[in-house]
């Protein structure tokens, strides 16, 4: 019976490459379960197809990560074998879907920031990472055009609208710091030039805010204190119950070929 | 996904028509020309189709709901990514279905009003619930199975729009079909567990999936009208009896067995299942399937829960509109 988390070993690529897959995997997650419940139809079309890019960015991420730990594992174990402890997402991309504005704003706040990081990704030294940041890039800068349209739309849409954006803004904010952290693996990775500074992109992440929100006369929160812990494996309370439901299956029968 | 042969054909009102005009249509009917959505037609044809074809959009969107139930706890990524394109395409052939059956002058908002308020039906074969993995399979290879028997001759359908959609749809479909069927070969040759679950589900769609195509061409009154406007081409027993014989031999080779202890093989080849319980078809027709209530509460949620959604996107395209106005007269 292989019911047991997998051990990975944790070297800086291999968590590297995790944090990034299962920011994408539990994101798609996220998104995928608006499929048949969204305000339009043209909606469940389109949270769809972004969560089907991510889903496909996340295991092109977690077969990279196992052909670097070069163990037994591949990209289902990655996913389904591990706790919430060993996922490295960050708190962002866990808070659950609430209305379509904090979906959307959740939305807005990641593919902002993922489009300038795969931009920047394509430069790698890693072929792999950066043929992974060539495709993603193209598509998050897709993400980032549908966010921001709806942005703008629910910020200058109706009193209700701006009320529920103002106010998802304001719940979300404080996740959005963690985007720009790194610690001293990834920071030796960046120095081989094989990830980028995160930290070098947030002026411009923070310029597409500001032009967005303006546009949609909503305002970004002036307090800068953040919530930090994901990248480490503190979560919130949402993702262990995310994973109850993402790894049922390989949890309750173990080791089959699906 | 699929349409029921529910469709009533109004012959009363064709008696205020131009019977010339009439005649005129039924010439090109019979000529196999397509009928265009400008093109003069009795208002009982517009009036079938539009049915026909808006039950078949609102089919292909509750069916969203008992697929999209597992595709939070599909057990890879491969079968995640899969099924949500899967039922992303079935979304994709609501919106074209919608849009064909708006050529017929009514709106999408109307169409869906009246699903929402119980006026319009939908396939009764998404008023049973989806229990196990072994489901979603199940309903790739059989629903969607008896879905292509359907709606391959709808590609010849008089009616153009309508025509031209179903032979987009029924690429998609003859792809989730396999797709579904891999499902099951997979299950089969896994463990006596996962072999289980694939008999399991078959035990439970079997029968339903023989009532998609409708009540027995002896009971069936709706088809005449349907049948002489090319709508229609084949008759309900035709399509059930195409595809059981299709069938019986896919499920041979995974080694699962028909839940139809009474089914024989004919001199000729054909396949002979048992008498189908019409009692069943008829309750779950008239809201009393399992998850009748479920899958309505789920639509009306999600139309609810949007509309400030929807109101704020119009009101904002309104107020551009206005701006871009303003400017221009700058």
């Amino acid at each position: 019976m292989v019911v047991a988390n997998i051990q990975v070993s944790e070297t800086p690529l291999v968590i590297y490459a995790l944090r990034r897959a299962d920011d994408a995997l539990i994101l798609g997650h996220r998104l995928s379960e608006w499929c048949g419940h969204a305000p339009m139809l043209e909606e469940d079309m389109a949270l769809s197809n972004i969560a089907l890019d991510l889903i496909g960015q996340a295991r092109e991420l977690y077969t990279f990560a196992a052909k670097v730990e070069g163990r037994d594992n591949d990209e289902d174990k990655l996913a389904y074998l591990r706790d919430v402890r060993q996922y490295r997402n960050l708190l962002l991309v866990e808070q659950p879907n609430g209305d379509f504005a904090q979906t959307l704003v959740r939305q807005f706040f990641y593919s902002a920031f993922a489009d300038l990081y795969w931009r920047a990704m394509m430069n790698s030294r890693d072929a792999t990472l950066a043929a992974i940041a060539a495709k993603s890039e193209k598509e998050s800068a897709y993400h980032l055009r549908h966010a921001s349209e709806w942005i703008i739309r629910l910020g200058d849409g109706t009193e209700e609208s701006h009320r529920r954006a103002q106010a998802a803004i304001d719940n979300l904010w404080a996740f959005t710091g963690e985007m720009f952290a790194v610690d001293d693996g990834e920071r030796a990775l960046i120095h081989r030039g094989i990830a980028v500074d995160p930290a070098s992109l947030r002026g411009r992440w923070l310029a597409t805010l500001s032009e967005v929100t303006r546009e949609a006369t909503l305002a970004l929160p002036q307090n800068d204190w953040m919530q930090q812990g994901g990248r480490s494996g503190r979560h919130s309370e949402h993702l262990g119950h995310l994973l109850s439901e993402l790894q049922s299956m390989q949890r309750t029968f173990p080791g089959l070929i699906w | 996904m699929y349409t029921q042969a529910l469709n009533t054909a109004e012959t009363a009102d064709r008696d205020l028509e131009d019977a010339g005009k009439a005649a005129q249509f039924q010439a090109r009917i019979d000529a196999e020309e397509r009928i265009e959505p400008n093109d003069w037609m009795p208002a009982a044809y517009r009036k079938t189709l539009t049915r026909q074809i808006s039950q078949h959009a609102h089919s292909e969107i509750v069916g969203m709901l008992p697929e999209g139930n597992w595709i939070t706890r599909a057990p890879t990524l491969r079968r995640k990514a899969a099924l949500l394109a899967k039922v992303q395409d079935e979304c994709g052939h609501g919106l074209y279905l919608y849009a064909a059956a708006e050529t017929l002058g009514s709106s999408r908002e109307e169409l869906v009003d009246a699903m929402l308020a119980g006026k319009a039906k939908y396939s009764s074969i998404f008023n049973y619930p989806t229990l196990t993995w072994a489901d979603i399979g199940t309903i790739g290879w059989l629903v969607d199975g008896a879905a292509i028997m359907n709606q391959i001759p709808l590609c010849r359908c008089s009616y153009g729009p309508y025509a031209r959609a179903m032979i987009r749809v029924c690429k998609e479909e003859s792809f989730h079909q396999r797709q579904g069927y891999e499902i099951m070969v997979t299950l089969c040759r896994g463990s006596e567990e996962q072999k289980a679950m694939a008999q399991d589900a078959l035990n439970r769609w079997w029968w339903p999936v023989l009532m998609m195509f409708g009540p027995p061409d002896a009971t069936s009154q709706h088809s005449d009208t349907s049948t002489k406007w090319k709508i229609k081409r084949f008759s309900n027993d035709e399509l059930r009896q195409k595809f059981v014989d299709a069938t019986v031999p896919q499920a041979q080779y995974l080694g699962l067995t028909i839940p139809d202890p009474g089914m024989t093989q004919d001199a000729d080849g054909h396949w002979r299942h048992s008498e189908i319980d019409w009692t069943e078809f008829k309750q779950v027709l008239t809201g009393n399937g399992p998850c009748n209530r479920d899958r309505m509460a789920a639509r009306r949620k999600a139309h609810e829960e949007g509309a400030w959604v929807r109101e704020a996107a119009a009101s904002y395209a309104a107020k551009r509109a206005q701006r871009q106005t303003a400017q221009a007269a700058e």
